[in-house]
């Protein structure tokens, strides 16, 4: 008798479920790529409307991301000490934007920041400012939406690193502000560019809170997923186009992360130990 | 012999609600009584079956549902499902191969491309007019076409590739307006919402999404030599599953109790 794994009845229904369920998953974009008019690829995606949309995209999800590392980063330091009451009840806070409805974000940051809104009103009777309608707005839908993934994964990746090295800087009488700047931070830089590029990548594809709460105007707030929402009724090719686009920026930015895009993954850890090792 | 009796008591219910609906009609707009058309060729006795779908404008959400309540009451084995969205959209839908049976846009080109692929001839049941719309009260003052150019106030209209957006570049460039749009919507609706929501000083859209919003938005009125209206035609689909059904559909639409309606509603009548 060896050890190695029979085949059974068993473990090929298992199996032809996992390739049934990886089907549902890549069927749709191999029917996109099919659909793509290759030869005139080139021709529509430099059309001047869709690398306004291009630009803006790649502009509004830049700023986002680097909102959210400011604003992301120490609100992961806080979520990962145990020690602290209430961490439980913020994580499932921060948690929320992942799972609603991004338009219904959309119409909160509406109802929060319109111009009649909770502190929209007060923005426009103080300063005369009015968010929606700008990009400004693309940007913060982007980050209420793109935020949580980043948090999380800096925060898996502030959980998995060593914490002796940064209690062996505190004996030594380094403050907690610069353990975590030059201790902290740069085990877990790579968790935390990991974050950023799947924050990047999900600001990208920001649809129902941006055309809900910034409207939709080119170059200002039309980025490419309302672009192709809107060539979708009336330029379908142009649309397949930009899709293709945005499928090559997900992909370009997931194949560079491979395996480490929530860094408290164990093979993200087991990774992070062999870097540590060598 | 039951079902039978509760059919014809049941059409009879239906016959009432609709000389309701007619009168009230009648009452609320004059245009109604010159209202033409035989009347729809069907009775309690129709064996109509199945179901019906009907796609329509987005703009037509209301005027439909009551048809189509009305088509059920007087064939109780008929049910009849709609969908409604842009038009553009619909179109899509319908060319994609989606087993529909009526479709009425709110643009004659947008039927086009159906009737082009598929065959069929559509008839035109309505048209419809823009107004300038301002949320109630009219806080940025607006007074005309010409306050859309105003890059102080916020405007919102219909994204041009729509065919609200089409009949508003129209009316713009009739005027001699140049706009300072600060959104681009996909649909009136949407539009509208920005003016409900009082996030949006003015806009352009239908007469009858004002009427819907219920005092929310006020519309002014175009002049009559800027104004242009966009037509809205019913097809039968070549294909449909049900054409005794969407026959009987189209002429509820373009018969007296349609008519009615859909003026109720604020829409020109052909």
């Amino acid at each position: 008798m060896t050890a190695r794994p029979r085949v059974t009845v068993g473990t090929a229904l298992l199996g032809a479920v996992a390739a049934a369920g990886v089907a549902v998953l890549v069927l749709p974009l191999v029917a996109l790529l099919a659909a793509t008019p290759w030869e005139r690829l080139v021709d529509l995606v430099a059309d001047p409307a869709v690398v306004q949309a291009l630009r803006l995209s790649l502009g509004t999800a830049a700023c986002a991301t680097a909102l959210c590392l400011v604003l992301g980063v120490p609100l992961a330091w806080v979520l990962a000490h145990d020690g602290l009451r209430g961490t439980g009840l913020l994580r499932s806070l921060v948690t929320v934007p992942l799972v609603l409805p991004p338009v219904v974000g959309g119409v909160a940051l509406l109802l929060l920041l319109g111009r009649r809104g909770l502190v929209g009103a007060r923005l426009e009777a103080w300063f005369g400012v009015t968010v929606p309608f700008t990009s400004a707005a693309v940007v913060l839908a982007q980050v209420f939406v793109a935020m949580p993934f980043l948090v999380l994964a800096v925060e898996g990746a502030l959980r998995g690193a060593d914490r002796r090295r940064a209690l062996a800087a505190q004996t030594l009488g380094a403050s907690p502000a610069y353990v975590l700047r030059r201790v902290t931070l740069p085990a877990v830089a790579p968790g935390v560019a990991a974050g950023a590029a799947l924050c990047f990548t999900r600001a990208l594809g920001e649809f129902g809170a941006t055309v809900t709460f910034a409207g939709s105007f080119p170059g200002t707030t039309r980025t490419v997923p309302l672009a192709v929402s809107l060539a979708m009724d009336t330029a379908p090719e142009q649309a397949v186009a930009m899709s293709v686009v945005l499928l090559a920026l997900s992909v370009v930015v997931l194949v560079a992360l491979r395996g480490r895009w929530v860094a408290g993954l164990p093979g993200a850890r087991a990774a992070r130990s062999r870097r540590v090792a060598s | 012999m039951t079902p039978r009796a509760t059919g014809t008591a049941r059409a009879r219910l239906a016959a009432l609600v609709g000389c309701l609906a007619g009168a009230l009609a009648l009452g609320g707009c004059g245009a109604a009584t010159d209202a033409r058309g035989a009347p729809a060729p069907t009775g309690p006795g129709s064996p109509l079956e199945g179901t019906l779908v009907v796609l329509a404008a987005a703009s037509l959400t209301d005027v439909v549902t009551d048809l189509a309540t009305a088509l059920e009451q007087e064939h109780p084995r008929l049910t009849v499902e709609t969908g409604f969205g842009a038009s553009p959209a619909l179109a899509a839908q319908v060319l994609g191969g989606a087993p529909a049976d009526v479709l009425v846009t709110a643009s004659p080109a947008t039927i086009a491309r159906v009737t082009d692929a598929l065959g069929g001839t559509a008839v035109v049941v309505a048209a419809n007019r823009l107004q300038l719309a301002v949320p109630a009260g009219n806080p940025g003052d607006v007074t005309s076409l010409a306050d859309l150019a105003d890059p102080a106030l916020t405007v919102a209209l219909c994204a041009p590739e729509v065919p609200c957006g089409a009949v508003a570049a129209t009316v713009l460039a009739r005027a001699g307006v140049t706009p300072a749009p600060d959104t681009l919507e996909p649909d009136a609706r949407a539009v509208l919402t920005r003016l409900r929501l009082d996030e949006a000083d003015a806009g352009l859209v239908y007469r009858t999404d004002v009427l819907a919003a219920d005092g929310l938005v006020e519309g002014l009125d175009l002049p009559a030599h800027v104004q242009a209206t966009t037509d809205y035609p019913a097809l039968v689909l070549p294909d449909a599953p049900h054409p005794a059904a969407a026959a009987a559909f189209v002429a509820l639409l373009t018969g007296p109790d349609g008519r009615a309606l859909l003026a109720d509603s604020g829409f020109d009548l052909p």
